[in-house]
């Protein structure tokens, strides 16, 4: 399985997911922002970081960068596409995927570990997981996901709601959100389901002696997803 | 010919840079505020000289980067 990373002036989770990918079968490349074209791939990666210092709005400028045309037409046919915080805000930004991130609710940069529940198994990057509670890494100071009340709509109505932040049992409450998100919401898809966007980091959690292994469980089961 | 633009904050957004700043000037005294909400500036200084033109590009420019219309709303405030 062939992916590709994006490094946009900024990202800093880049080598993070070059490694999370290859360690789990991945045949990864990287590629540079001012690119034209994504090499042939079977998955994006955009990274976390604070591409073009968060300027305007975080996301906004890298969103209309010279590889972002390629990765748009990569996801409008089919191809599939992760945003992983930075990433997310780049994704919600080109409109691959609805609504916003805005700051955090309480003004605070949050960096700590959370466990997210799994809404909806029903594509290709979470089906097949046996669990339905993950404990993953947050470190953002705009993830507060924001949509507007006809979007939450839709967006329930064609269950793209991938991800909700929760306690380790898996209830989801306000207690239990640390930025103010609608809903809970950590991570949505966009209609066909090709294109997941989160603000939790998954490659920081691929190694038992630094933090915990379920963001093992989720690329393992995902590149197996994908063969 | 020199265009400025607010962007500000749609209603129902919570601006919570806003609210804290609300706060910061109810303790420095200033305690008939109802609300402060918090936005963004550009001037943009374009070689257009037609007006009207300068203006459409503008708006244009907010639609397509400087405005989130999701959450924001730009208004152009003054062309000379």
């Amino acid at each position: 399985m062939k992916s590709s990373v994006i490094t946009f002036p900024g990202s800093n989770c880049d080598r993070d997911i070059d490694v999370a990918l290859k360690k789990f079968g991945f045949k990864n490349k990287m590629v540079w922002h001012a690119d034209a074209e994504i090499p042939k791939s079977d998955l994006v990666v955009l990274p976390g970081g604070f591409s073009y210092g968060d300027y305007l709005r975080c996301g906004s400028m890298a969103s209309k960068s010279k590889i972002m045309q390629s990765v748009i037409n990569f996801a409008n046919s089919g191809g599939m596409v992760i945003g992983i915080c930075n990433g997310f805000q780049i994704l919600v930004e080109t409109g691959l995927v609805p609504g916003v991130l805005l700051r955090n609710k309480y003004l605070e940069f949050i960096c700590k570990n959370v466990f997210i529940k799994i809404n909806n198994k029903n594509n290709i990057y979470f089906k097949n997981i046996d669990n339905d509670v993950l404990e993953f890494h947050i470190a953002h100071n705009e993830g507060n996901y924001f949509c507007t009340n006809d979007q939450l709509k839709e967006i329930e109505d064609n269950e793209q709601v991938a991800i909700n932040y929760c306690d380790k049992n898996g209830n989801i409450g306000e207690q239990f959100n640390p930025n103010g998100s609608i809903k809970n919401i950590a991570g949505i898809l966009n209609k066909e389901k090709n294109v997941l966007g989160m603000m939790p980091h998954p490659e920081r959690m691929i190694d038992p002696s630094l933090s915990g292994e379920d963001g093992s469980l989720f690329f393992s089961n995902l590149i197996n997803n994908l063969k | 010919m020199r265009i400025s633009v607010i962007i500000t904050l749609k209603k129902d957004v919570l601006d919570p840079q806003g609210k804290v700043i609300h706060q910061t000037l109810e303790g420095m005294g200033f305690d008939d505020i109802n609300e402060v909400r918090q936005g963004k500036y550009f001037e943009i200084d374009t070689k257009e000289t037609d007006r009207n033109k300068a203006e459409a590009k503008v708006e244009e420019m907010c639609k397509k980067l400087l405005a989130n219309l999701v959450i924001e709303n730009y208004k152009i405030i003054d062309s000379k």
